[in-house]
């Protein structure tokens, strides 16, 4: 995880998108709400898009 | 330098080896797996791959992911943040996909090959590399062509973020110099009229093409008008008020029902003039973007060759009025266009980009005729066939062209399973259902019994080399079915009035030439070339077939029925002759008829495969 961390942080820091951080930190703690709720997740149908 | 690339986990898994710069072998997962479109790790395909080279996993210095996830990631979020609260749905649908599986990318395929290879002792993460999803196309189109100089122009649904790129190759250099970025879409324009005629998105967009030459493009100035603003160097910019992809699980909205005077047709439903229409109107808009972009790069680069690849590049039609524009002195266009060509781009991209490996151009292209999957032995294919219980002859190579040859000529659909299976969603020649075009009653034999598909569905010709300027309107080489022109002036034959306002299965009755089965509505067909270098015995059975008839063209549609992956190996290959009305089957020497086949062995193939 601390691998991922840092890749993370190096590739925010490259794309001059540190600011995604504190959106990133506040949508994964509602992804983890999200599966906590559901369980088990299905992909969305349409393209590659998501 | 021995470099695997893989493209998986969106749609279309596969894996490409490359050896020193030589694409050696490639393969999609749903060949291997008979699941159409496979999206999961390549495994079938990595162990084919090695096996073909007689490599140990050990053996591979690079392993080469076809696109960013991170990026990905980060489009992903802004897009929501662009158009957040609405798309909340959208959002809580992906999020968990992401934050369980796609943004961990890296340990995923780490882990999916430790799996695989456990006792190879390689630490996977350290041979891993990302490249940009255009990147790899653009690699992909470049790197094989037969070019040393070259724009390159690719174009799809959406990558990371872009959806069109031009960049430049110069050897075994290639660099992005422009892009156009997600939502604004040339793909996602077709999907979204794809969706909105009834068809599944990813999947249906080639029956869009096939469905236009019925419709009259009346919508195509709307889509100017509303949809698409296309500038005078094929730039363009998309109205999001009328798409539903960027927040919703639809391509399209309310505001595009009203647009188009109506709701999206119901899939499997009756089809109308007004789906028809639509589907002229968003192949004439893709084609005129084409053509302007392809005018805009050659202004800005003055180059005079061009590769394309990317999803569009698939767009057959497009790329013949592309060819027939003269905008370019010569076009190539990468086989495997779609996202499982992505693992060939990756591969090559990392081979000549990052490892800085010299790149040969080779004479032709460096696809060996998109023939990169697996084959099977003689002694092999008989055991194989033995032990499925078909009933079957080994001829001579000679007697088993001159027995298909003759079967062809007396009208019967022959299933052809020869040598290396082809790379890339068309059939050719290796993995082909083939039959003779003079005949009018092929046509819908093979549709509707062969490959239980839509009538209105065109087939595709096989034509050798040396003859495709006699018998149609283009005379450069198109080896992989991706250019469309028209059936030779002195081979059409005019319809009347009457025969004009047909439709569907009966309007393709109508002998329109001497090759009825293969000569869409509008007297176009999409041409293969055959070449006695890439395909020497498809190309002799075609001689044959020529000396039989006076025809030097053939039938060519994929060994599959609808909904399945075109066969792979003899078995595969044995069970669609058992499943459907194909008449003679023959893999390798072995000659099978169907009617000496135990009729216990029959099966249901009309609905064993979920339609596409």
């Amino acid at each position: 995880m601390n691998a991922f961390i840092k890749e993370l942080w190096a590739f925010l820091r490259t794309r001059k998108k540190l600011w995604l951080m504190p959106v990133i930190i506040i949508m994964v703690a509602i992804g983890a709400l999200l599966i906590a709720a559901q369980g088990s997740v299905i992909a969305p149908f349409i393209y590659t898009l998501f | 330098m021995r470099v695997l690339g893989i493209s998986a986990y969106y749609h279309d898994a596969a894996a490409c080896l490359v050896v020193d710069g030589d694409i050696v072998a490639a393969a999609q997962e749903e060949r291997f797996t008979r699941k159409k479109h496979d999206a999961g790790f390549p495994q079938h395909a990595i162990d084919y791959c090695l096996a073909h080279a007689g490599l140990k996993p050990q053996d591979i210095d690079q392993v080469v992911f076809y696109d960013k996830p991170f990026l990905k990631f980060e489009r992903l979020l802004e897009t929501y943040l662009a158009f957040a609260p609405r798309g909340f749905r959208s959002f809580a649908t992906s999020l968990p996909v992401w934050l369980k599986d796609k943004l961990f990318q890296k340990s995923v395929i780490t882990r999916a090959l430790e799996g695989q290879f456990p006792d190879s002792g390689v630490d996977w993460s350290t041979r891993l590399m990302f490249s940009e999803h255009h990147l790899s196309h653009a690699a992909s189109a470049f790197f094989p062509s037969p070019f040393e100089e070259a724009a390159v122009l690719t174009m799809d649904g959406v990558g990371e973020w872009t959806t069109t790129s031009l960049a430049i190759g110069r050897g075994n250099d290639l660099s992005v110099h422009k892009e156009i970025h997600f939502p604004h879409s040339l793909g996602l324009l077709y999907s979204a009229i794809t969706y909105y005629t009834g068809f599944k998105v990813n999947s249906g967009e080639y029956k869009v093409m096939g469905l236009a030459p019925y419709g009259e493009p009346r919508y195509a100035q709307t889509m100017l008008d509303h949809l698409i603003d296309v500038k005078e160097d094929g730039s363009f910019w998309l109205d999001m008020q009328y798409f539903n992809y960027c927040t919703g699980l639809t391509m399209t909205n309310e505001r595009f029902d009203a647009l188009f005077g109506g709701p999206p047709r119901k899939p499997e439903s009756t089809l109308t003039q007004r789906e028809m229409d639509l589907a002229a109107s968003v192949q004439a808009v893709t084609e005129e973007v084409v053509i302007r972009l392809a005018r805009g790069i050659r202004k800005s680069t003055g180059l005079n060759n061009l590769c394309l690849a990317g999803g569009v590049a698939l767009n057959c039609v497009a790329n013949g009025k592309l060819l027939r524009a003269n905008v370019f002195d010569r076009i190539w266009v990468q086989p495997a266009a779609g996202d499982a060509g992505g693992a060939v781009g990756a591969a090559l991209a990392a081979t000549h980009l990052a490892l800085k490996q010299p790149r040969t151009v080779r004479a032709g292209d460096g696809m060996h005729g998109s023939y990169l999957g697996p084959s099977y032995a003689q002694d092999d294919i008989e055991l194989r066939l033995k032990a499925a219980g078909a009933v079957f002859d080994t001829l001579s190579q000679d007697d088993m062209i001159d027995c298909t040859a003759r079967a062809l000529a007396e009208g019967k659909a022959v299933g052809w399973h020869q040598g290396r299976m082809e790379f890339g969603p068309r059939a050719l020649g290796g993995r082909s259902i083939i039959a003779d075009p003079r005949s009018p009653s092929v046509q819908k034999q093979l549709n509707l019994k062969v490959k239980y598909r839509e009538s209105f569905r065109p087939f595709a010709p096989s034509v050798l080399r040396e003859d495709v300027s006699e018998w149609f309107d283009i005379d450069t080489d198109s080896p992989y079915m991706l250019m469309v022109a028209d059936v030779a002036k002195a081979k059409q034959k005019p319809m009347t009035a009457e025969q004009q306002a047909l439709f569907g299965i009966d309007k393709l009755n109508v002998p329109r030439s001497d090759i009825p089965a293969v000569t869409h509505v509008d007297y176009s067909a999409r041409i293969q070339t055959v070449h006695a270098d890439t395909n020497p015995l498809y190309h002799r059975l075609i001689s044959r077939f020529k000396a039989l008839t006076g025809c030097p063209v053939l039938v060519n549609t994929s060994f599959n029925v609808r909904g399945e992956p075109i066969v792979s190996t003899p078995e595969d290959a044995f069970r669609c002759l058992m499943g459907s009305e194909i008449d003679l089957l023959v893999v390798g020497n072995c000659v099978l008829e169907k009617s000496r086949q135990d009729p216990a062995l029959k099966l249901d193939y009309k609905n064993a495969y979920e339609l596409d």
